[in-house]
């Protein structure tokens, strides 16, 4: 148990070095021009060129690719860190059961695994993608290893790692295929960009999943289960 | 007032708030929070100077922000993970040299 104790000076630094801050950022605030376009007429002059119908899908798969196979890329780091930790805590015996969220998790999975594809899908021309419909995934994968852990046996497979790289190995494969066909990384020919952008996210969705679904349970599987 | 100026000052008040926080806690689970405060309030701002604009948001910074939540996520959970360390390693939730 740790009881807090603001010594004064603490106290008093914290209070300076936040009345500054809070300042000179609600200055840079005020500064800036009320009515400003940012990069929107870019962004809709060359979404005929992306392959999608959605602006932020195109930002992200095509306009600024890099920023997001380097973001699959930190969470697949962020994973490595916590397994090299240590092996994770939670185990079978210790499920979260009962009559209420046994039905609940049996009939929200499948409603889960439904909408992450429409979410997935939706991404190609309105809000969604693969980060809405990866976190989708990611909560049923939580809530199904919670309430049953034995339905995630597969978690301990090869299969499994196999998929936690699925998102970054396909974004990569597409990067580099790219750069032989058509000599620069992560530009796609017009008329495929929409199918390489799909199959992107759907990897990508399937990782990210994954990812946050075994950084929920904060270590490593146990080593050599289900090789 | 306008209405982004308004989001993008609520923002700003995350901000501090988790500013504040992270200096004056030592358990590392409250700094934890704070650093989530902040980086929510980092997301605000972003999204909120995004709107301004009479038609729609400027796409940029909401991919930016998509990027950035997604990020914060994961480097909280390696935080968790790490607290845990420390936690078992000193026994308390405070690094070291915050233990005085």
């Amino acid at each position: 148990m740790v009881i807090e104790r603001y010594r004064p000076f603490t106290v008093m630094v914290a209070v300076v070095v936040v009345t500054v801050s809070t300042l000179l950022l609600v200055w840079a605030i005020g500064s800036l021009p009320p009515e400003s376009p940012g990069l929107s007429a870019q962004v809709s002059a060359n979404l005929i060129n992306s392959g999608v119908q959605a602006e932020v899908t195109a930002v992200l798969l095509n306009f600024r690719g890099y920023d997001t196979l380097l973001e699959v890329s930190v969470l697949l780091t962020a994973l490595l860190g916590v397994w090299y930790l240590g092996p994770f805590h939670i185990t079978s015996d210790t499920p979260v059961s009962g009559l209420v969220m046994d039905n609940m998790v049996r009939f929200l999975t499948p409603v889960m695994i439904l909408v992450t594809g429409y979410v997935l899908w939706l991404g190609s021309h309105a809000a969604g993608g693969a980060f809405q419909a990866g976190a989708l995934l990611a909560g049923a994968g939580v809530l199904v290893q919670v309430v049953r852990p034995e339905w995630l046996a597969l978690r301990d497979s090869r299969t499994f790692r196999g998929l936690l790289i699925a998102g970054p190995a396909v974004f990569v494969l597409v990067a580099a295929g790219m750069m032989l066909l058509s000599g620069s990384m992560l530009e796609y020919p017009r008329e495929h960009a929409g199918s390489l952008i799909l199959l992107i996210e759907a990897a990508s969705t399937l990782s990210i999943a994954a990812i946050l679904t075994m950084l929920f349970t904060g270590g490593r599987p146990h080593p050599g289960a289900g090789n | 007032m306008s209405q982004y100026l308004w989001y993008a000052l609520v923002g700003t008040g995350l901000f501090s708030i988790g500013l504040l926080g992270l200096i004056l806690h030592r358990h590392l689970l409250r700094r934890m929070l704070a650093l989530n405060v902040m980086s929510t309030g980092v997301f605000m701002i972003f999204v909120a100077l995004a709107n301004r604009n009479s038609a729609l948001p400027d796409p940029v910074p909401l991919a930016m922000v998509l990027t950035g939540l997604v990020v914060s996520v994961s480097a909280t959970a390696l935080g968790l993970v790490l607290i845990e360390k420390v936690q078992r390693q000193h026994g308390t939730p405070v690094l070291p040299e915050d233990d005085a």
